[in-house]
């Protein structure tokens, strides 16, 4: 619902975008929000627009041409479109930065009030213990995970917040690429990955 | 609500403005949704001369993109929100606002007028269900539209724990949902 009325920040709008490329029934959630907000819209208060105005905006269009045929963004191998927008391309076109023991991410340019990326995680590898400084929502684009409560499959978000601590494991075979969205720095439980934390920026 | 909801048949009009550049039809679009996008983003906590010149713009991209508006899919009202909403994230915030995929339907039939009827008349359904609401859960449901707030923000504001701001929230959509079905 956030997503529909604009209220996220881009990050998350990101992950939600391509959640519901993959998601039918999120898709008609989608619609179904937009109608509302239709719906609050029309039913809305008026605010008098001034005598120029429509005659201004009828000069404006005048010389503006019309929209013939939809350019859709199209997706590229597990991405998505709203994400291979960002990224340029597919998989090969991901610049990742090794997080240590296989564990890979690339960091994706949005808004700063939330920082979203990709993360690239070996089958069998966990990604170390941490906890959550906020919102973290975590989407499977290939292969999944497992933590202490569940399996996340392509397609599956994992939404954790403060209370979360868990231990992301990758199921073996094929490697796990998600795209990771937060308002808040991860916090590792660890000595080490904490040290390195400023410096990775996770 | 205003008679002209009613009676005026948006989707024929930006049929009009798409298949014959017709400006009478687009004057008569400007003039029910241009003030009612300048009011949605003056909520949204644009001044009156930013969000006149907003709504201008929205009113401009409608004309624009005519041909990619499917009445079988939406309202008018609701591709006009959609419109203003993404005009309001550029505005105010700065940021882009990532869409999903297109799904692949291939080439368009002509659209079913059973079912552009039915998404036609959704917005006004929806909005004398959402006049039926409890005054606390539909000023919620609005608020979250208007108000480019987080929930969080709004318990801070209102001084309402999050737990009840979700709750009723909640609780509108569930009756919404009753209402249309």
């Amino acid at each position: 619902m956030a997503y529909s009325a604009g209220d996220l920040p881009e990050a998350f709008n990101l992950v939600v975008a391509t959640h519901v490329s993959l998601c039918d029934e999120c898709r008609a959630r989608m619609a179904s929000f937009d109608a509302l907000g239709g719906a609050v819209l029309d039913m809305g208060d008026v605010a008098e627009m001034s005598d120029a105005s429509l005659a201004a905006c009828l000069d404006r269009i005048d010389g503006l041409s019309q929209a013939t045929a939809r350019s859709p963004l199209r997706g590229a191998g597990v991405f998505p479109a709203p994400l291979a927008d960002y990224i340029g391309g597919g998989l090969e076109k991901v610049k990742w930065r090794p997080l240590g023991m296989g564990v890979k991410q690339a960091i994706l340019p949005t808004g700063k009030d939330a920082s979203a990326r990709l993360l690239f995680i070996p089958g069998g590898q966990a990604v170390p213990d941490h906890g959550h400084r906020g919102l973290e929502l975590t989407l499977v684009l290939q292969g999944a995970f497992r933590d202490e409560k569940a399996r996340f499959g392509p397609g599956d978000i994992e939404i954790a917040d403060e209370a979360t601590e868990h231990t992301p494991v990758a199921e073996d075979g094929e490697v796990c690429i998600c795209l990771a969205a937060t308002d808040g720095p991860l916090r590792f439980n660890a000595i080490i990955p904490r040290l390195a934390q400023p410096f990775l920026r996770i | 609500m205003q008679a002209d909801n009613v009676e005026t048949d948006w989707a024929a009009l930006v049929s009009r403005v798409r298949d014959h550049q017709d400006k009478a039809a687009f004057a008569a679009l400007f003039r029910h949704f241009a003030p009612r996008v300048k009011a949605f983003l003056m909520k949204s906590g644009a001044d009156a001369a930013l969000a006149e010149e907003c709504a201008q713009d929205v009113m401009a991209t409608l004309w624009q993109k005519a041909h990619l508006f499917d009445p079988s899919r939406a309202s008018v009202a609701t591709w006009v929100f959609t419109i203003a909403r993404n005009r309001r994230i550029d505005a105010l915030r700065k940021a882009r606002r990532p869409e999903p995929e297109e799904l692949p339907w291939g080439p368009e039939p002509e659209p079913d007028q059973a079912e552009v009827l039915e998404a036609q008349q959704d917005t006004e359904r929806l909005g004398t269900a959402l006049s039926q609401l409890p005054d606390k859960q539909r000023a919620l449901i609005e608020r979250a539209f208007y108000g480019d707030l987080s929930h969080s923000e709004i318990a801070a504001e209102t001084g309402l724990p999050l737990g009840t701001i979700k709750s009723r929230i909640r609780l509108a959509l569930e009756r919404l949902r009753q209402q249309m079905t």
